[in-house]
């Protein structure tokens, strides 16, 4: 919060307290492990430190892999066994999951995928835009702008919700992927702005200068010179974008009624209210399948969004 | 580092354009105008707008069919006595005020015990931070459902030591406490957030503590606590905002009506049911503003309240 707490993925100062460990606490550490290290305090200490995190991750993670286990148990195990050991493999859970709804599970991951991929090409170009502007731009009115804009940030979407949802019925948008995907071609998830403003922040002004010297505007500047330099940003929106509108239940709730349209979460929802309480194992199965695409950008892309969090703190 | 600092910083800044800036300003607006085009678009059409027109709702009476019609202070005045939203205020206020601190407390205890240059920090940090990513979906909600159904996981592992539970999720002491452990769950993201503060503060006072003597606990209370505090404020501010908008979780847990007997009915829950069930937008308006100033009012409170136990080293 104050300039010391600064914890930017800028390009030229590596930030602490993201991906490895490395900080400038960490010589230190290793000094004093140099010589107390291996005193029999510091080591027992080490270890109970280590049993009592094992212990409480594998209190955090159990239930998501009982859920995983359950979902291939036959149907009436889910109700006795708090186990994780597999008798056997049981796929039909899946294979009925997949098909119990009007449509193949897969037609709403593939609706989910549009309206992703979709607010993220909006994300990406509207919000790099804005950010560009309020980083390196002077212009009337800038920080009244810019106060406006963090502000949004903090609005709760419920004050807005109502006649966005008259607004885009009016324009004839129900039960299409428009009114998800529209806001963020036009910026609305602000917060993405705050990110890229303070990642360009970081970027040296000596480079945009030196493209001005050579006669480049200032749309050259930023396909040119920014936006290649803060791919690191546009991973941390992409992700969390990603995750965030795949997870998405409010707005396709409101605004996606048809089946045809549902998205994952919905069609979930709809999933738990069609079945009696006997189906548990397809809807665990087809619950697993909604989180594994969070799951592997949470494998693969973690480096980008421990970094985005700890720069911005969002979720 | 947040948005909360930059805005503060900007109030404090306020009403100093200097020359310098003006002569810039005739080189850049039209390019600057451009670049923001899509955002102010959006701020216009979609957030400012809709706020004007909630507003003006909020006094009418509306159902999507007939024109709004106006009503002065009605919708406020039923809300006086709509017990049922006296409920939901009371279910979501339990929830803030108890989830949030719970689970900032958890996260800043992992964020301790992981700090010091411990083996294996990447792994555990994940493992912390998955449920997070996971906690706000329709799957994990689900999953909750069944944990803390008559006959889920939770009873069925109590059952191993012979305690028969409660159903916790059907009865109305308990179905809240489900998902106020829901959002403790989810503690990974603000844990990030400490480990990224605790790497800021200088290991030179914690050995100037130590060749003073003090004790580990000491040296919480006297230098990590304090040198922590506008992390741990901003952590604040920033839960709170979100958990009085949380809405899936007791969506999906109780079925979408907020039961058994309104114990999980939120605000939210609420106002959809208001807004979207019975069409009633004109109420629905109305509470979604009375949601805003309660926000408004918290994180005023919360910042009024930060002089007193904030720390800024600078």
């Amino acid at each position: 919060m104050t300039t010391k707490l600064e914890m930017l993925p800028t390009p030229e100062k590596k930030s602490a307290g993201t991906g490895k460990p490395t900080n400038r606490r960490k010589p230190k550490v290793r000094e004093s492990r140099g010589t107390l290290a291996f005193s029999r305090a510091q080591r027992s200490k080490a270890l109970m430190k280590h049993a009592v995190l094992i212990l409480a991750g594998a209190l955090m993670i159990y239930p998501l892999l009982w859920m995983v286990v359950s979902s291939l148990r036959p149907n009436e195990l889910i109700f006795r066994e708090p186990g994780l050991w597999l008798n056997s493999l049981e796929m039909s859970n899946y294979t009925s999951g997949w098909s119990a709804l009007t449509h193949p599970f897969g037609h709403y991951m593939i609706n989910s995928a549009i309206v992703v991929i979709g607010s993220i090409l909006g994300n990406l170009i509207s919000c790099s835009m804005a950010a560009y502007a309020f980083a390196r731009l002077q212009f009337t009115a800038k920080k009244l702008l810019f106060g406006i804009m963090l502000l949004t940030i903090m609005l709760p979407f419920h004050v807005v919700i109502v006649p966005q949802y008259i607004l885009f019925s009016q324009i004839g948008w129900v039960n299409t992927f428009w009114p998800l995907i529209v806001p963020k071609l036009l910026a609305t998830e602000a917060f993405f702005v705050f990110l890229m403003v303070q990642f360009i922040r970081g970027i040296p002004k000596d480079l945009d200068e030196a493209a001005r010297i050579d006669g480049a505007g200032h749309p050259r500047i930023f396909l040119r010179v920014i936006l290649p330099l803060m791919v690191p940003a546009l991973a941390t929106t992409t992700i969390f974008t990603f995750i965030w509108t795949w997870n998405d239940f409010f707005g396709a709730l409101i605004y996606l009624t048809d089946p045809d349209m549902f998205t994952v979460p919905v069609a979930l929802r709809a999933f738990v209210d069609s079945q009696s309480a006997t189906s548990w194992g397809s809807l665990f199965a087809m619950s697993i399948v909604s989180l594994l695409p969070v799951f592997l950008v949470f494998l693969f892309g973690q480096r980008f969004l421990i970094k985005g969090i700890a720069t911005t703190g969002i979720k | 580092m947040s948005a909360i600092s930059e805005l503060s910083s900007i109030s404090r800044r306020k009403g100093k354009a200097t020359a310098e800036e003006k002569k810039a300003n005739s080189r850049d607006n039209k390019a600057a105008y451009i670049f923001l085009l899509p955002w102010l678009v959006g701020l216009i059409a979609i957030t400012i707008g809709p706020m004007l027109m909630s507003l003006y709702l909020s006094f009418t009476d509306y159902n999507l069919l007939q024109p709004p019609e106006w009503v002065g202070l009605d919708n406020f005045t039923r809300m006086l006595t709509d017990a049922r939203l006296h409920n939901s205020l009371g279910v979501t206020f339990t929830y803030v005020f108890v989830g949030v601190p719970l689970q900032l407390a958890v996260a800043l205890l992992i964020a301790l015990v992981l700090d010091k240059g411990l083996r294996g920090l990447p792994f555990y940090r994940s493992v912390f931070y998955l449920p997070s990513l996971l906690g706000g979906s329709v799957a994990v909600a689900i999953l909750w459902k069944q944990i803390f159904g008559t006959t889920g996981l939770v009873n069925q592992v109590l059952a191993m030591f012979g305690i028969q539970g409660p159903g916790w999720i059907s009865d109305p002491s308990t179905a809240l406490g489900s998902i106020i452990l829901l959002h403790v769950w989810t503690f990974g993201a603000p844990m990030i957030i400490f480990l990224a503060g605790l790497r800021q503060i200088p290991i030179m006072y914690y050995e100037a503590a130590k060749v003073d003597g003090a004790t580990t606990l000491q040296q919480f209370w006297r230098i990590t606590l304090p040198m922590l505090s506008p992390i741990i404020f901003f952590n604040l501010v920033l839960q709170i905002i979100g958990s009085f908008q949380s809405f899936t979780q007791a969506f999906i847990v109780s079925g979408g009506n907020g039961g058994p007997s309104d114990s999980t009915m939120f605000f939210t829950l609420y106002l959809y049911q208001k807004g979207f069930g019975q069409f009633d937008m004109g109420y629905a308006s109305a509470m979604a503003w009375l949601l805003l100033v309660i926000i408004g009012i918290f994180t005023a409170i919360n910042f009024i309240a930060s002089k007193y136990w904030v720390f800024y080293d600078d």
